[in-house]
């Protein structure tokens, strides 16, 4: 599968997603400037984390305007796989590709560690290698990671099983105090409608070897990998 | 013609930093102070040509598209 890791002035997370794919998964994967709008034929979008634009108005506000985007838009709407990451997340909330906006985190810290987040959808393109109720052991980095959306559109979210992943204690149990940012109901990462699109504050990309504490990462790019064989 | 947006968090959305201004606040003695919002003032100019019909509708749409995220902000604005 060939990965495009979209680059922002301001990413910093898109040469370790370009490894994580590249050089762990071994698998094709192309660098493609915010300016262009030729997604290289790639089966698989990275939105890659950092501070696309100095996080300037609001985090992925003008990453949002950039001409890639609107390429991604298409994409994503013809079903092509498109995974947000931290601010690759935001910047997928900005643009409308998933409901909903992050507040700044519940304790007004930047938060940088190792979470444990529960898999609640293992039947969309990113998850199809997890069990439902598995716990990652992935790595958080963020200051506006508080996902918030109103009450109603929430519960529509939980309904149609958009909600993908949610921060919870090493058993899997989710708690409030598993909460590292104040996001409703815990959420972690969410989906759209479609299932093709993920968005997910964890970084995937920094639990991919072992010398990083943790591999868990690896089954969401091979989940995506395996869904389009 | 200058436009002037300011945006804020909506009621119902939760404004932590405005919170922790507000404590601070009592905590240096402003004892009367009910609630603290925090939010984002933006100076707009426009080409003196624009009528104020035109710089409304500017306005309105540079706020609703760019300035805010409607999830969770809202915005007043004044021209001059």
């Amino acid at each position: 599968m060939k990965f495009g890791v979209l680059m922002f002035p301001g990413s910093n997370c898109e040469h370790d997603a370009y490894h994580a794919v590249r050089k762990v998964l071994r698998q094709p994967a192309e660098f493609i400037w915010h300016q262009s709008t030729d997604l290289k034929e790639c089966q698989a979008i990275i939105v890659p984390g950092g501070f696309s634009y100095g996080d300037y108005l609001r985090t992925g506000a003008i990453a949002r305007f950039s001409p890639v985007m609107g390429a991604v838009r298409r994409f994503a709407d013809r079903g092509g796989l498109v995974l947000g990451i931290c601010n690759g997340f935001q910047i997928l909330l900005e643009s409308g590709l998933l409901p909903g906006a992050m507040l700044r985190n519940r304790g007004l810290k930047y938060v940088c560690r190792q979470v444990s987040i529960r898999v609640e959808n293992a039947r969309i393109p990113f998850t199809g290698l997890a069990g439902e109720g598995d716990v990652w052991n992935i790595p958080i980095g963020h200051m506006e990671g508080n996902y918030t959306l109103d009450a109603e559109a929430f519960r529509r979210l939980e309904r149609n099983r958009q909600v993908v992943f949610r921060y919870c204690r090493p058993d899997g149990e989710i708690t409030a105090d598993a909460n590292p940012n104040g996001s409703i109901a815990n959420v972690a990462g969410i989906c759209n409608s479609g299932g093709n699109v993920l968005g997910m504050m964890p970084h995937p990309e920094r639990a991919s070897e072992p010398l990083l504490g943790s591999q868990d990462g690896v089954r969401l790019f091979q989940s995506m990998i395996q869904s389009r064989s | 013609m200058k436009a002037r947006v300011y945006v804020s968090l909506k009621k119902s959305v939760l404004d932590p930093q405005g919170k922790t201004i507000h404590q601070s606040l009592q905590n240096i003695g402003f004892q009367r102070i009910t609630e603290v919002r925090q939010g984002k003032f933006f100076e707009i100019d426009f080409a003196s040509e624009l009528t104020l019909e035109d710089v409304q509708a500017e306005v309105e749409k540079i706020a609703e598209d760019v300035l805010t995220n409607p999830v969770i902000e809202e915005f007043t604005y004044e021209i001059e």
